[in-house]
């Protein structure tokens, strides 16, 4: 079942289905490592402000925008 | 195939000449290899038609000479950001003998995204195993061989903060630029399905003409096929889109999605094969200390007290540690003035001799004391971001730069631009939507700069008690922060329209700062500060200085010949009768010249000689005077300091021993130089202030000033003011200066107490605080200007951001000063 990245709570480890975003910054998210099918670990989920998110070996700060437009299982 | 012209050449210890260019992802290390590898032998340039920095350097291995070019930070080499499209068009047309791939050895997979592309280029590589000694710590291990069969290229195992691995990385180089052959390349398999559809779209390029050289129609097919708009549009002419179409719609109905969604997971495929054949790691989390650290430092409660407290020290000590090789350098400067001033004659009115000391000496002097400041505030910036905490500090501030229209990383430039604009808005260079830095460089200014500090120095105290002057400096500082917020949010709404960019950033482990990193990182921001002083304020103060003097006056409105001969008259008429009453037997005219002559500081020797004549006490008494006034005003001391009183008690202690020799000499000497000489020249001094005043109403600069007073005057201002400013357009540097030059503080008059005084009998608190709003909201200098339109490449931007401050400056000052009258505060 798809859910945006932004609901799932903190220490969940979920897999990624979707970006629903333009070419450049779908382009730009993939050469950080995320692409349709790999494992993410929510690092921190504040709510409101931004993000933390745990792929591969790599540690990311999205926006809530951002992990609203992150389709994910 | 990439060509290479210099494979023929062999290399039997001749010289070589090597192009090496350094690749890698942010965060990978890679610029403190550079630094490694080249030092001080290194430059910055700007890639030609965008605003990308280029960085490149030398560097000597055996007989080789290398040229490195560090290329910009990238995790991939698309087409969608100029940094990529940047070091891409850079590894296409100018073929480095040799490029260097820095990897992050503990974020491996991610970092070879930018390998896989490398190697598709066909760029012969180099693979620097970065920070290995902190994969080496979490358990992870590696087979060179094998990776190194994998991706084509030497390994070569690098610790980058402590120059580990760097020989063997430069024999590596220098090895693959000797045989490139040597290394078999690697061939990213995509699958069958897209190798098919890739044939055929090469097979259409290899008819086709004008293909770019340096690039094989292998690689032009991938990107074809993945969407890249660049290739697409140097691709049009040969017809071969529709080619293109077809495939992309065979493949998204094999596969369900597009080829540009398959094609990177197929090289992700391609990277977790080579690591899994080629690294072996224990399970340990490289994060683990940073996730401690973080737990703090992110956390709700503490996060944001912390970063408010951190930018709270380094201004702190940035103000207090600078304002030691401050005073230095305005020493220094002052004796510069006063020696080139020395060459001519004393009362020289030479224009080449005023050009040089008030113009050139002045105005670049007034830059140059902000230096150590500047610099300080510099390095403090670069020891957080080069421990990581920046990251952190663009997460905390994110939610609020996001609420007013900007991103998270725009608040390093405004941080910046608390030491100077100029810096600030070259900072915005990291913000990658071009709204954001717009808007980032809009606002920027509004962060009270350095240079405008010594105006609240002026008048801050002229105005207010001294329990005030703190607050009213943080709340100058603060009066800037929120309409730089409100002219941000403003900026997004009405013109600058559109979503803010989603917030992406990756947080990278805190690691140890380099204190070599960071000291060429702030000389690098110094530097821009240094070529500001040295070409746009030199060439507007020398500007300021031919307005503020010409056109000069021949006839004035007062006589000042007259009065000064009136003066005289006084003068001798008093000093005629103090010879008199002192019985001396010198005559009138010896005892005179003897008594004015130019009291000689240095001749010390001179004391030890117990003076005779009443024309010698009056020489010595004023030799003691001078001496101690000279040394307050060359260490730049204020009245109320312990030094002054003590000198000043020292000068007591003189007098009262030359006073022994000879009590009533003494006394009438004294009384000759109290009475006579002081006043007499004090009132010569007047005079002459008066005279400049007039001098500047009638120069450009006055009548500017003058006419622009209707429009000043409903915000409080006069035409003296308008005239400061006219010169503060230049740089606020040289407000002050100017003040002085308008209230007719008389020239070499240091003391700014008296400059204060002339500002309190004029005006009003109210209009005080006016004139430090004005200066603290219009445009700090024309090289903040200048920058702004080569960043923006826009003198619409450029034009717009100093109407702008401008157009606000007066709207806020005049509210203030109608809010004032209104409510009688201040008047």
């Amino acid at each position: 079942m798809a859910v945006p990245l932004s609901s799932v709570d903190t220490g969940r480890k979920v897999r990624l289905l979707e970006i629903h975003a333009g070419r450049a910054l779908q382009s730009h998210l993939t050469a950080l490592g995320l692409i349709p099918g790999v494992e993410l670990e929510v690092i921190r989920n504040g709510n409101s402000g931004p993000f933390i998110i745990s792929v591969k070996d790599t540690r990311l700060m999205l926006g809530r925008g951002m992990a609203e437009k992150i389709d994910v299982a | 195939m990439l060509e290479d012209p210099n494979n023929e050449e062999g290399s039997e210890g001749a010289e070589r000449a090597l192009v090496v260019a350094l690749a890698g992802n942010p965060n990978s290390g890679k610029t403190t290899l550079f630094n490694n590898l080249t030092g001080t032998r290194q430059h910055v340039g700007n890639y030609p038609g965008v605003t990308v920095e280029k960085k490149e350097g030398t560097c000597r291995y055996g007989e080789a000479d290398m040229g490195l070019v560090d290329l910009p930070g990238t995790y991939s080499l698309t087409a969608y950001s100029v940094e990529e499209r940047v070091s891409r068009n850079f590894l296409i047309d100018e073929q480095p003998d040799v490029v260097v791939d820095v990897l992050d050895a503990s974020n491996l997979e991610r970092n070879l995204y930018l390998a896989v592309q490398l190697i598709e280029l066909g760029t012969p590589v180099v693979f620097a195993l970065n920070m290995s000694d902190i994969a080496e710590a979490q358990g992870i291990r590696f087979d060179l061989a094998e990776l190194s069969r994998f991706l084509g290229g030497p390994v070569v195992q690098t610790v980058g903060y402590k120059a580990g691995g760097m020989d063997e990385l430069l024999a590596a180089i220098t090895q693959v630029a000797d045989h490139p052959a040597a290394f078999t390349r690697p061939h990213v398999d995509f699958g069958r399905e897209i190798e098919e559809e890739i044939r055929k779209i090469e097979g259409r390029l290899t008819s086709a003409s004008g293909l770019p050289s340096h690039v094989t129609p292998r690689w032009l097919a991938v990107k074809l096929l993945e969407g890249d708009p660049e290739v697409g549009e140097q691709m049009a002419s040969t017809g071969v889109a529709d080619v293109v179409a077809q495939s992309v719609a065979h493949l998204r109905g094999i596969f369900g999605d597009p080829p540009e969604t398959v094609i990177p997971d197929r090289r992700y495929g391609f990277i977790s094969g080579a690591c899994q054949e080629a690294v072996r790691s224990t399970v340990e989390d490289r994060h683990k200390q940073s996730d401690r650290i973080d737990a703090i430092m992110l956390s709700r409660v503490f996060g944001l007290p912390i970063f408010l407290g951190l930018m709270y020290v380094v201004f702190q000590v940035t103000f207090a540690v600078g304002a030691v090789p401050m005073g230095w350098i305005e020493s220094w400067v002052a004796w510069l003035a006063g020696a080139v001033g020395g060459l001519w004659p004393a009362g020289s009115e030479s224009p080449l001799q005023s050009l040089l000391v008030d113009g050139v000496i002045g105005g670049v002097g007034g830059v140059l004391v902000f230096l150590p400041i500047i610099m300080l505030l510099f390095l403090g910036v670069a020891l957080l971001e080069d421990s990581g905490y920046m990251a952190r500090a663009a997460f905390i501030m994110d939610r609020m730069m996001h609420r007013i229209g900007l991103h998270g990383k725009s608040f390093i430039p405004m941080l910046i631009g608390f030491g100077c604009s100029v810096p600030g808005i070259l900072a915005t260079r990291t913000l990658e939507s071009r709204r954001d830095r717009l808007t980032t460089i809009m606002i920027t200014p509004l962060m009270s700069c350095g240079a405008r500090l010594p105006i609240y120095a002026l008048i801050i105290p002229a105005f207010f008690p001294e329990a005030w002057h703190g607050p009213m400096l943080w709340l100058i500082y603060v009066i800037g922060i929120l309409l730089a917020i409100a002219a941000a949010k403003i900026l997004r709404i009405a013109v600058l329209k559109g979503e803010t960019t989603p917030f992406v950033m990756e947080l990278p482990p805190y690691r140890m700062p380099t204190i070599k990193g960071a000291a060429i990182h702030t000389w690098e921001r110094s530097r821009e500060y240094l070529k500001k002083a040295g070409t746009i304020i030199l060439g507007f103060s020398i500007i300021l200085w031919a307005i503020t003097k010409y056109p000069r006056k021949t006839e004035y409105d007062t006589d000042y010949g007259r009065l000064a001969a009136e003066a005289q008259a006084v003068y001798l008429t008093g000093a005629r009768r103090l010879h008199r009453e002192a019985v001396s037997p010198v005559p009138f005219e010896q005892f005179l010249s003897h008594a004015e002559g130019n009291p000689d500081a240095t001749a010390h020797d001179a004391i030890m000689v117990a003076p005779v004549s009443l024309s010698e006490f009056v020489h010595r008494i004023r030799m003691i005077r001078a001496r101690c006034e000279d040394t307050i005003v060359q260490k730049g001391l204020e009245d109320e300091e312990l030094l002054v009183l003590a000198l000043r008690h020292q000068v007591d202690e003189e007098l009262a021993r030359l006073r022994s020799d000879d009590p009533g000499t003494f006394d009438a000497a004294l009384e000759f130089v109290d009475e006579a000489v002081t006043p007499y020249r004090e009132r010569l001094d007047e005079i002459a202030a008066r005279r400049c005043s007039e001098d500047m109403r009638y120069a450009v600069a006055g009548r500017i000033g003058c006419a622009l007073e209707p429009i000043l005057k409903p915000i409080g201002f006069d035409w003296r003011i308008g005239t400061a400013l006219i010169g503060a357009m230049a740089a606020k540097e040289i407000f002050v200066t100017q003040m002085a030059i308008v209230f007719s503080v008389s020239r070499g008059e240091e003391d700014q107490e008296a400059l204060r005084h002339k500002l309190q009998e004029l005006y009003s608190p109210l209009v005080g605080f006016g004139i430090m709003l004005f200066c603290l909201v219009s445009a700090p200098c024309v090289a903040t200007i200048a920058c702004t339109w080569k960043e923006t490449k826009s003198w619409r931007w450029a034009m717009g951001q100093w109407a702008g401050l401008t157009v606000l400056a007066y709207l806020v000052t005049g509210l203030s000063y109608w809010l004032g009258r209104i409510l009688d505060i201040g008047v």
